[in-house]
């Protein structure tokens, strides 16, 4: 019963981090229907930033933190100024092809400056915070990523829910046209959710490496995970995105303690085939209203 | 007093894809606090006219080939839509357009996106006051709405970017006809009372006549005939062609001869 317990925290704290990287993912989806290939390499992106503050430039923590989120923020909007603005109006597929090669870009320009190796942060957690259940332990790193994950959903969900801004983005994302006739700056709108995914992304990219250390290829990898997650939750769904996470979290978890390690990258895949069985939009993904 | 023009469009041409021509040269103008009436069958060119007012024809790959419009003095042909409507002119797309995932609340709340910022408490009330069937249900998705509440949400939004030049594309499209009566009754009452200026697109001749001051006619991209409301609806061939009533008063049809001789000397 405590492996139990130990494995749910677990895979609800990894979840909920994989559910908070898709949510960026989710956010350029909607408001332009672009897969973003490039995601993985948003997260490594996040995670180096903070390391070259954390390990080479000697910022206190909470400082560097800020400035990764900060430069993340202004990549992202960087990101859709320069590469995406000027293909507005083409075919999906060049845009999406786009992200492949933003990606590949990325990541060769890590490789480039830090090299195939695994990189670790100065262990800055105390170890005060981690949380004792009973037989249950939960390290610090586990504890922070949570609060972290649960403080930006919340922020995120009001800023959508009642800030004009947010209104304004998913006017974008159900009805471009429309928003255009009533002078939303769809432009801005697409720069703003860039802006805000790779925020999101460089965020989970530092959780992860605190628990797992930097290295490019791991990570990016660990992005691509976004995909059967925001299958999973519907692809047009942020609280779909969420759930999902915490799905795909908790069943690698759970298929690692008591199936075998080794196929815990494996049978997320082949639970998601079966859902999608069943409920081919994902879980919340929107069914067209036809009523109208 | 002397009626300003608000609205001037010089022999304009329109041009989709670099090949399609649809606009082959319009001229139309505007003035103040007036409701103009622009009739005309299907693929005459009537939205393409309003989109290229209100620079939506860019998404859609048109543009303004030839000529000039000019509002309040300026040449915004070609402008983006999001420079456009900041100088206050909204359009009301045909096919009503609501964002069906925002409640109806939400929807009226994108209309503020030109004054973002600003506040739009007086705003809101205004729009339940012209359209107070919207007020019980501004928490429902507008996806849910009947097609009536849906044109009444839509000319609401738009109302509530405060237009000074409101294009309307057929409101009146697939609706009852008594909610065709009741929403121009409102397109008048927001016209006198909010002193709107109204570019009203419209099938149904006989009520887009009655509530505007001056009409066009377009055919195949041109304007054909244009005048005031009241001669446009006792002119013989405005009769027959869009109100269904020859001279004799005995409904005929397109298929007759004569009519469609007369039909082509427009052309």
């Amino acid at each position: 019963m405590d492996f139990f317990l130990q494995l749910l925290v677990n895979g609800l704290s990894i979840g909920l981090l994989y559910g908070l990287s898709a949510m960026g993912f989710v956010m350029i989806f909607k408001s332009s229907s672009v897969l973003n290939f490039a995601h993985g390499e948003l997260l490594a992106i996040g995670a180096f930033i903070f390391l070259v503050l954390t390990s080479w430039a000697h910022v206190p923590i909470l400082l560097s933190f800020l400035i990764t989120l900060a430069g993340c923020f202004v990549l992202g909007f960087l990101v859709e100024r320069i590469f995406l603005r000027p293909l507005i109006g083409e075919h999906l597929i060049f845009v999406i092809m786009l992200t492949v090669g933003l990606a590949a870009m990325f990541k060769g320009l890590l490789l480039f400056i830090f090299g195939g190796n695994l990189h670790t942060y100065p262990d800055f957690l105390p170890d005060g915070l981690a949380l004792h259940m009973g037989a249950v332990y939960v390290p610090p790193v586990y504890v922070a990523s949570s609060c972290i994950g649960i403080v930006f959903l919340t922020l995120f969900g009001l800023f959508f829910k009642f800030s004009s801004q947010g209104i304004f983005m998913r006017s974008v994302a159900d009805n471009q046209t429309a928003a255009m006739s009533l002078g939303v700056h769809v432009k801005k709108v697409f720069a703003l959710s860039w802006a805000i995914a790779a925020l999101v992304a460089g965020m989970s990219g530092i959780v992860l490496g605190i628990i797992n250390g930097t290295n490019v290829h791991e990570i990016s990898a660990i992005g691509l995970k976004v995909f059967p997650v925001v299958i999973l939750g519907g692809l047009d769904s942020i609280g779909g995105a969420i759930i999902g996470g915490i799905i795909i979290g908790l069943l690698e978890t759970f298929t690692g303690g008591y199936i075998s390690p080794s196929l815990k990258d494996v049978v997320p895949y082949i639970i998601l085939v079966f859902i999608l069985l069943i409920k081919p939009y994902g879980l919340f993904g929107l069914v067209e209203i036809e009523r109208v | 007093m002397e009626p300003t023009t608000l609205l001037q469009v010089n022999n304009i041409s329109v041009v989709y894809s670099d090949v399609i021509q649809v606009l082959k040269g319009v001229s139309l103008s505007v003035e103040k606090n007036r409701i103009i009436s622009l009739l005309g069958s299907n693929g005459a060119g009537k939205s393409t006219t309003l989109k290229a007012i209100s620079g939506l024809l860019k998404p859609e790959n048109g543009k303004v080939t030839d000529g000039s419009v000019l509002y309040d003095g300026d040449n915004i042909q070609n402008s983006s839509p999001e420079e456009i409507t900041r100088k206050g002119i909204i359009q009301v797309l045909e096919g009503r357009e609501p964002f069906k995932y925002l409640t109806i609340e939400e929807n009226l709340k994108v209309g503020t996106a030109t004054r973002w910022m600003k506040p739009y408490k007086k705003d809101l009330e205004m729009v339940y006051n012209y359209f107070p069937a919207l007020v019980q249900r501004r928490k429902s998705l507008a996806g849910y709405c009947s097609g009536g509440e849906l044109q009444m949400l839509v000319m609401g939004r738009a109302l509530m970017a405060h237009p000074k030049l409101l294009l309307l594309d057929e409101p009146s499209l697939g609706l009852a006809p008594l909610v065709v009566k009741e929403i121009f009754r409102i397109i008048q009452r927001i016209n006198k009372e909010q002193g709107t200026t109204i570019v009203l697109v419209e099938q149904n001749a006989n009520m887009a006549l009655q509530i505007a001051h001056y009409g066009y006619v377009m055919e195949n991209g041109k304007i054909v005939m244009e005048g005031a409301a009241v001669d446009l609806r006792e002119n013989p061939d405005v009769k027959e062609f869009y109100l269904g009533v020859s001279a004799g008063g005995a409904i005929r049809s397109y298929t007759d001869i004569k009519s469609y001789r007369r039909r082509k000397r427009w052309l």
